[in-house]
């Protein structure tokens, strides 16, 4: 594959919400939910995604399988023939887009369909897609469950989501979401609604099925631990902006960005005699609304002086392997 | 009765839900003591019996269940047998409970000080009007609140707020007992960080005892002193904090340990334990553990396990603890 084996090529990727707009008028207020985001996702590898609520992770991952459309930038997706910026596609490509790029949703109570059996929650894609006959549908179903580990298959096929458990049902929507062979999944909180005893089951089928189907994933998550066993790289994002980006263990353990730092610090440790020292920030998470022209995480950083004030966000930057910041102070 | 240091007993607890197709046995011959001044945490899978425990503690227990047998005392009294009004002398003042989801337990068209202000003039009816603005304004300081907030509503308050609002109502009769059931799951790691220190601070500081329930044993090893694993409906292993994290004895306690991911120390390889929590409508017999236990034998099976003391302080309900061979 061409252009070093990126997949994904995120550039200065931005989604606005307008604000209390009235029925007559255009609205001045925005949500800068996503704001200048770049990041290229390689072929194979998975990127975890995480920050704490309202800071753009499901935004990002809505505009990467398009079931939103950005306000500016552009998503360049692989295909056989180049890159294609996905807010282009139309028709038939935009149908070839959505066989290759699947999303699996945070809740396995309301993603699937009460009214669907199994099979036709999982033969669903096949279908649209119209890929393969009849009987060749089943056999995929078939084949599906029993790689997320339905077993015997035979047995759920024709049981509705209500006759499941929560573990069985997220099970589904991932064979649902890799049915149709896709290169690219974006996962927005898989685990977040499993018990820990179901949930370490559940992270470990992802990551054998992205070896088996060649799947690279975006993992979107508001829980670190989890997403240090899931990413191989992490990006850490703060009202909409990424502030840091590097080896999933380079971020965990040499964390550089003071936003970063006080994340991590805050983590609870499943570890009675492992003493935390928490970096203290000031203040709460705000709304990214018409924001200043300066660092997001101006008003609670620790290092924050005049020259953070009067420029712009910081752009992210290299600080040597591939661990990139957005900071003047690092 | 204050001869003991134990403010809470509770003696082989158990309680049912009624349902149509049969009992749910949701809490099943469950006993444990709090002491004074004391946390402890109550851990274990959605389904396993730890909410059920806080309400039956509590005595606010929905239509269909039934406590079937067992005692609570609180400060030497067993609640069990009393009457509705009898309960409403020992319900805040004594035992008071943070419940899970803070947003929607304020009403949202009261003031945050009037619903504080309700529970005040039911429990504590002698108090003067004054008396009472100046113990809100005091919760409000002690919760890490601005006393200025009091006469807002819910919704003009972030998420991390509103849980400290309802801490602050959880303290608003000085009870002996607070129980958080799931304090912080619905809040970013900042603001969860923020509050779990809050409340450390204010249990060391009014010397109140209390009862952590939460699935996230992350959160559990940072504020408890002892720790209680729940697995369907049963208390399988009690202990100090350090014995359940480093010394874990019952097999389940042990997966619940290697399964649990964490952001420090090296990145071991995360055990996967198999299957899935049992039906309480028809739980297996012998022990509840043994379909997914791997040191299970045929006694296992047929025998149910008693919740004993195998080292001093250490209960295990377990035929092998330890995952040896008996």
């Amino acid at each position: 594959m061409t252009n070093n084996g990126v997949l994904v090529d995120i550039k200065h990727l931005s989604k606005l919400f307008p604000m209390g707009a009235g029925m007559f008028q255009r609205s001045k207020v925005f949500v800068h939910a996503v704001s200048d985001v770049s990041l290229r996702i390689r072929q194979g590898e998975s990127v975890g995604l995480v920050g704490e609520s309202g800071c753009g992770k499901t935004t990002t991952g809505k505009l990467l399988t398009r079931l939103l459309d950005p306000t500016a930038g552009s998503i360049d997706f692989q295909t056989k023939d180049g890159p294609v910026d996905i807010a282009t596609l139309r028709g038939k490509a935009m149908k070839r887009f959505r066989r290759r790029v699947q999303m699996i949703f945070q809740d396995p109570y309301e993603s699937l369909n009460p009214r669907l059996t199994i099979n036709d929650t999982v033969a669903e894609p096949l279908n649209v897609q119209g890929i393969g006959s009849l009987v060749e549908r089943e056999d995929r179903v078939v084949q599906l469950l029993e790689s997320v580990g339905l077993t015997p298959a035979h047995s759920f096929l024709f049981r509705y989501p209500h006759e499941l458990s929560g573990g069985q049902r997220q099970r589904v929507a991932i064979a649902r979401a890799l049915v149709v062979n896709p290169n690219f999944v974006v996962a927005d909180e898989p685990t977040s609604m499993l018990d820990v005893s179901v949930r370490t089951s559940v992270m470990q089928l992802m990551g054998k099925l992205a070896d088996e189907f060649n799947v690279t994933y975006l993992y979107i998550t508001h829980d670190i631990a989890v997403a240090r066993y899931m990413s191989d790289r992490l990006a850490v994002m703060y009202l909409g902006k990424i502030v840091e980006l590097g080896d999933t263990e380079e971020v965990l353990h040499h964390p550089l960005h003071p936003y970063t730092k006080a994340l991590l610090s805050a983590v609870p440790v499943p570890d009675p005699l492992h003493k935390r020292n928490p970096v203290v920030i000031k203040g709460q998470v705000s709304k990214p609304v018409n924001p200043l022209p300066r660092c997001r995480f101006y008003e609670r950083c620790p290092l924050a002086d005049k020259f953070c004030e009067t420029h712009d966000h910081p752009p992210l930057e290299d600080h040597g392997s591939g661990h990139y910041v957005a900071c003047y102070h690092v | 009765m204050s001869m003991t240091d134990n403010i809470l007993e509770v003696k082989n607890l158990t309680m049912h839900y009624k349902t149509r197709k049969g009992p749910v046995y949701a809490v099943d011959d469950v006993s444990f003591v709090v002491r004074r001044g004391e946390s402890i945490g109550l851990v274990g899978e959605s389904g396993c019996g730890k909410t059920s425990i806080a309400l039956s503690l509590m005595k606010l227990l929905p239509d269909n269940a039934e406590i079937k047998a067992g005692e609570i005392h609180i400060n030497g009294v067993d609640i069990v047998p009393l009457s509705e009004r009898a309960l409403r002398d020992i319900r805040w003042k004594q035992i008071s409970m943070v419940f899970q989801a803070a947003m929607n337990s304020l009403n949202p068209v009261y003031t945050v000080e009037d619903q504080i202000k309700e529970a005040m003039h039911y429990h504590l009816p002698r108090m003067s009007d004054e008396e009472m603005n100046s113990k809100i304004d005091n919760l409000f300081r002690m919760a890490g609140l601005d006393p200025a907030m009091k006469s807002q509503y819910p919704h003009q308050y972030s998420g991390g707020m509103r849980q400290r609002a309802v801490v602050a109502m959880a303290l608003s009769c000085d009870p002996n007992i607070v129980i958080a059931d799931e304090p912080t799951t619905a809040l970013d790691v900042i603001v969860q960080d923020g509050l779990l220190k809050k409340m450390r601070e204010l249990q060391r500081q009014l010397n109140m005892s209390m009862i952590y329930i939460s699935h996230d044993i992350a959160v559990i090893a940072e504020v408890s002193e002892r720790v209680g694993v729940m697995y369907a409906g049963k208390m399988v292993e009690f202990s100090t904090t350090v014995n359940i994290f480093h010394h874990p004895m019952h097999p389940y306690t042990m997966a619940l340990m290697s399964a649990f991911p964490s952001i420090v120390g090296e990145k071991t390889e995360l055990v996967v334990l198999p299957g899935e929590p049992p039906d309480l409508l028809d739980p297996p017999p012998g022990c509840r553990f043994h379909p997914r236990c791997p040191y299970a034998t045929s006694i296992c099976k047929e025998k149910e396990p008693e919740f004993r003391e195998y080292e001093e302080g250490h209960f295990v309900a377990c035929w092998h603890p330890g995952g040896e061979q008996a």
